[in-house]
């Protein structure tokens, strides 16, 4: 369809653009930026921080660029001395709110407001100081809250109810007490949060973080008593360049491990290892659910559903607590790599788990909430001992005085290390059900999957639900039950999405065996651990990054990785055995609303 | 300027035969009842004072499955009463004109958003709409008038706030455009008018628009309900004609001792004495919902300004940088000049900041903050820092 055109002007320079485009976005086509705050490309617009106000011939007010749509003969002028009156004015209001001790801030050199504190040279003290001394929400075990950084700019309120539909922040208040919180102002830990982190992807300031375990890790690392491993996520190596010098969607795989082996880290291991193990594990168990409910007519929860992601999780035991039969058992592909470091691992290396510290490096938020879980106890000890966000471990390659973008690409130590395509792209949505369809199909037919070079392209991409059949046909012998069974699946990610497919399941309207989902946009690539900004585009280029690495691979099906093999054949037995259920799996509790 | 002298005049209060008035607009088309209030010069009596037959036009051209009438009586503005007095003595011109804006712009629904601290009215209210409901009913006209409860914020008076509000979410201005004749009541066209403007549209049909148009001056048509108090011996409604210069007014209403008048409530503007001959209350001059309040000489200007600041710095809705933030600022800056903290200049930087917020807050409350502010500094600045 076709879309009218409408004319206007900008700084004196005519433009014609489609009718709906905001001032903001009209100004961008003409290389003008306007500073924004409040605005974010993958939220609805707000127009309430008021910093892009413009210069509109004709009107007695300044629009908010980010909301106003162009009209016929519209003459905007960005950058007249009104206009950097007012907003030099709004932001000397904000800082006059704002607990402005930079040097002491987590986010100091990543804050949206210092820079433009910065830019519009603000004197910082021509306002009265009206800041107020309330305390820090610490309750999280992933997110710190505090509010003497909050400029009231909703990006996280419209994060948690557009992306998330989860409403753990909220307005509350009006006037001057106006603030953002939650409900009935109780502790982040005793809310609906699921600890995803995207508000604090989002806040343009140091108002929402991650709580950081950087001292603590370096204590661990510099204490001789402790043997300290270090376990890497996925998507981890997709993204963690962007805060170390390097182009979005570079992949840094290799710097990363040499990064961590001089930070002193003993032992370099990869989460890639286990998630290639949760798939034998998840793999079977939807195969001896199918088998449960096509062969011996039992009743099982179907479709099942991965258990990966641990805000998916807390989102499921607070929302759906009717469906938590329907998550796989199996633990998260970190827990795994816990419990397995302080039992499988620990007597290979001859280590008493005892004086072991297991670090994680995730892409998320809510990682540090999942090893806190008292469940996640099987080693005998805490099996993760403190997971650090992509940032973190960029904050930490920093502090350590390495050069990064001059590193040597070194390989991951083994055991524990080593890992095939199928695991890499954990990292994006769809990826756990590519890997699982790669290997289950495998498993049941002898036959690789019949998509081109191993891509199975229905269940990529940003969709918010995805849905993909595999027919399956000319099975070995022991599968005969799923001869010519379609397997119907689905893909949710970013938890409004997760919610609806959630809703379709509860009321049967869901005809899927498993479904996968993530409760972050774009899979863990767009976690709440990621780097700052995040926007489409960029989790776009990180999606294209770990398809890349999965590509490059020589090994891309998880049943190929020899220390998969070995560890089956060592330790574990099979998949779904007794050790695999001691260590490999977990259970859910339902939890209340408010 | 064309002046008036001051008339008492009898449009709103005076008794009707509301149905009979409704029967004959039924016969007329929406095109030929909105060119009557074009016509008449009718303009919003809730103080932006947008021409009535403009916005019903323009909700009438939409296009839509569904369109609605709202009437505002979120009657929230300091010093302001006349609509509660109209709800409670001639609820079925409201009813009615509510009617006529529905034939107009062919909607079916209406609702009369009410201030929480008006609840009292509401029995009464919902008795008298059973009986209009049915009316409508009986004549077959489809429209039927709902009431919808405000909860005492005073924000939610501003339409799209309103909006918000009836739709069960937290009463906060939405941006515009779309203004809400295109996206209203659940992104539906909407005309939001005040109480006593529905009473006057009725009226226009009654007695025609020329008959109207006697009443008023050329800007400034017809009469206006005004809530008259403060330091007055004859506080009260009063319904007068428009135009009328605020000498006419003191010299009617004042103490004999009237210093300054603050016209339109705590958004509106403070005018002293000496601009007393000068000014004409109506859009030409001071534009006012209706409120007048009377300060004669015991008054400090101060505590007046200070009383409105602690009022806006309470009941912005709080999204908004620049009445949220600039509402304190302009109350503790006041507060530190008069004890010495900052210097008198640091009035002026005050003045700058609340002109930013006049022309950069998202909203009306914001944006006229600056007028009492302005108004009584301007005016009274020894008052402010002595």
């Amino acid at each position: 369809m076709s879309k009218y055109k409408v004319n206007l002007k900008i700084n004196n320079i005519p433009i014609s653009v489609d009718e709906g485009t905001t001032i903001l976005q009209a100004a961008k086509m003409l290389n003008f930026n306007i500073p924004t705050l409040c605005n974010h490309p993958d939220l609805c617009v707000a127009g309430n921080c008021r910093v892009c106000v413009v210069e509109q011939k004709g009107s007695r007010t300044l629009p908010a660029a980010c909301a106003v749509p162009v009209s016929e003969g519209m003459e905007i002028q960005t950058n007249s001395m009104q206009v950097r009156a007012a907003r030099k004015h709004i932001i000397e209001l904000l800082l006059s709110e704002h607990n402005s001790d930079c040097t002491k801030c987590y986010k100091n050199g990543n804050c949206e407001l210092q820079d433009l504190a910065n830019e519009y040279r603000t004197s910082n003290n021509l306002f009265i100081d009206l800041m107020k001394s309330t305390k820090m929400d610490i309750s999280s075990p992933s997110i710190v809250k505090d509010d003497t950084k909050c400029i009231r700019c909703q990006r996280c309120v419209r994060t948690c109810a557009e992306l998330q539909n989860v409403n753990a922040l909220a307005v509350v208040n009006k006037g001057h007490l106006m603030k953002i919180s939650t409900f009935l102002n109780k502790p982040l830990n005793e809310v609906v949060c699921t600890n995803c982190g995207q508000c604090v992807n989002r806040c343009p300031t140091g108002a929402l973080v991650e709580k950081n375990y950087i001292d603590e890790v370096w204590s661990a690392i510099y204490n001789p008593e402790k043997f300290v491993v270090v376990q890497t996520a996925p998507a981890v190596r997709a993204a963690l360049g962007e805060n170390l010098g390097f182009d979005i969607g570079t992949r840094v795989t290799g710097k990363m491990v040499s990064a961590l082996k001089r930070m002193g880290f003993d032992k370099v291991l990869d989460t890639d290892f286990t998630a290639d193990l949760t798939i034998m594990e998840e793999g079977t168990e939807l195969l001896t659910r199918l088998k449960k409910a096509l062969v011996d007519g039992e009743k099982v929860a179907l479709p099942m559903m991965t258990s990966c992601s641990p805000g998916w999780i807390k989102f499921q035991e607070h929302l759906f607590p009717e469906l938590l039969e329907n998550l796989s058992t199996c633990k998260s592909p970190q827990q795994m790599f816990g419990a397995l470091a302080k039992t499988y691992y620990a007597e290979k290396i001859n280590k008493n788990p005892q004086e072991m510290v297991v670090v994680s490096v995730m892409p998320c938020t809510a990682k540090k909430f999942e090893c806190d879980r008292p469940e996640m106890r099987s080693s005998g000890y805490k099996d993760v001992d403190y997971v650090l966000t992509t940032r973190e471990l960029g904050m930490m390659i920093k502090q350590a005085g390495i050069d990064f973008t001059k590193l040597e690409e070194e390989k991951y130590d083994s055991v524990l290390g080593e890992s095939t395509g199928a695991a890499v792209i954990f990292g994006a949505t769809g990826g756990v059900m590519e890997a699982a369809i790669r290997t289950a199909y495998e498993i049941v037919t002898g036959r690789e999957i019949p998509f081109v070079n191993l891509n199975v392209t229905p269940v990529r991409g940003m969709e918010g639900i995805k849905a993909a059949s595999v027919k399956i046909k000319d099975v070995k012998p022991e599968w005969a039950f799923l001869e010519g069974v379609e397997l119907n699946v689905a893909i949710a990610h970013g938890l409004v999405n997760a919610k609806q497919l959630m809703t379709q399941v509860k009321e049967g309207k869901a005809n899927y065996h498993f479904i996968e989902v993530m409760a972050c946009p774009g899979g863990c690539l767009g976690g709440g651990g990621q780097p700052i900004p995040t926007n489409m585009e960029i989790r776009k280029k990180r999606a294209e990054a770990i398809y890349q690495e999965d590509e490059n691979m020589y090994l891309r099906k998880s049943h190929e990785n020899p220390e998969v093999n070995d560890i089956y054949k060592e330790f574990l037995g099979e998949p779904l055995g007794h050790k695999s259920h001691d260590l490999l799996h977990t259970h859910y509790k339902a939890r209340k609303r408010y | 300027m064309e002046k008036k002298l001051l008339k008492k005049v009898d449009l709103i209060f005076e008794k009707c035969n509301c149905l009979n008035i409704i029967d004959k607009v039924l016969q007329r088309s929406g095109d030929d009842i909105i060119l009557d209030i074009i016509d008449s010069g009718l303009k919003g009596r809730g103080g932006a004072g947008f021409p009535t037959g403009l916005k019903w036009k323009f909700a009438k051209n939409e296009e839509a499955d569904q369109k609605y009438i709202v009437c505002n009586a979120d009657e929230g503005e300091p010093g302001t009463f006349k609509d509660r007095e109209i709800l409670d003595r001639v609820p079925e011109k409201i009813f009615a004109g509510m009617a006529v804006c529905a034939k107009a712009i062919e909607a079916t629904k209406g609702y009369i958003y009410l201030r929480g601290e008006y609840n009292f009215l509401l029995p009464a209210l919902n008795e008298k709409l059973t009986v209009f409901n049915q009316a409508m009913k009986d004549r077959k006209f489809e429209f039927s008038i709902e009431m919808r409860s405000g909860s005492g914020a005073y924000v939610c008076g501003e339409e799209t706030a309103l909006l918000e509000s009836m739709e069960g979410k937290r009463g906060e201005p939405r941006n515009k455009p779309p203004f809400p004749v295109a996206q209203g009541y659940l992104g539906k066209p909407t005309s939001i008018n005040n109480v006593e403007t529905l009473v006057f549209a009725l009226a226009i049909m009654n007695i025609g628009p020329e008959k109207f148009k006697e009443f008023g001056t050329m800007d400034s048509r017809g009469s206006k309900v005004f809530s008259i108090s403060g330091d007055t011996p004859k506080g009260g409604i009063y319904e007068l004609e428009l135009g009328m210069t605020i000498e006419d007014f003191v010299n009617e209403f004042g103490d004999g001792d009237t210093k300054a008048i603050q016209v339109g409530g705590a958004s509106g503007f403070c005018v002293p004495r000496k601009h007393f001959k000068d000014t004409i209350i109506g859009f030409e001059g001071i534009p006012t919902g209706g409120s007048m309040m009377l300060f004669n000489s015991s008054r400090s200007m101060y505590n007046v300004l200070q009383d409105y600041l602690e009022f806006f710095e309470e009941e912005s809705c709080g999204q908004c940088t620049p009445c949220r933030v600039g509402c304190q600022q302009l109350l503790k800056g006041i507060l530190a000049v008069k004890r010495g903290e900052k210097p008198p200049a640091y009035l002026e930087e005050l003045k700058k900041l609340s002109q930013t917020m006049k022309i950069a807050s998202k909203c009306g409350l914001g944006q006229s903050v600056a007028n009492p502010f302005n108004s009584i500094v301007n005016n009274f600045r020894e008052e402010i820092i002595y």
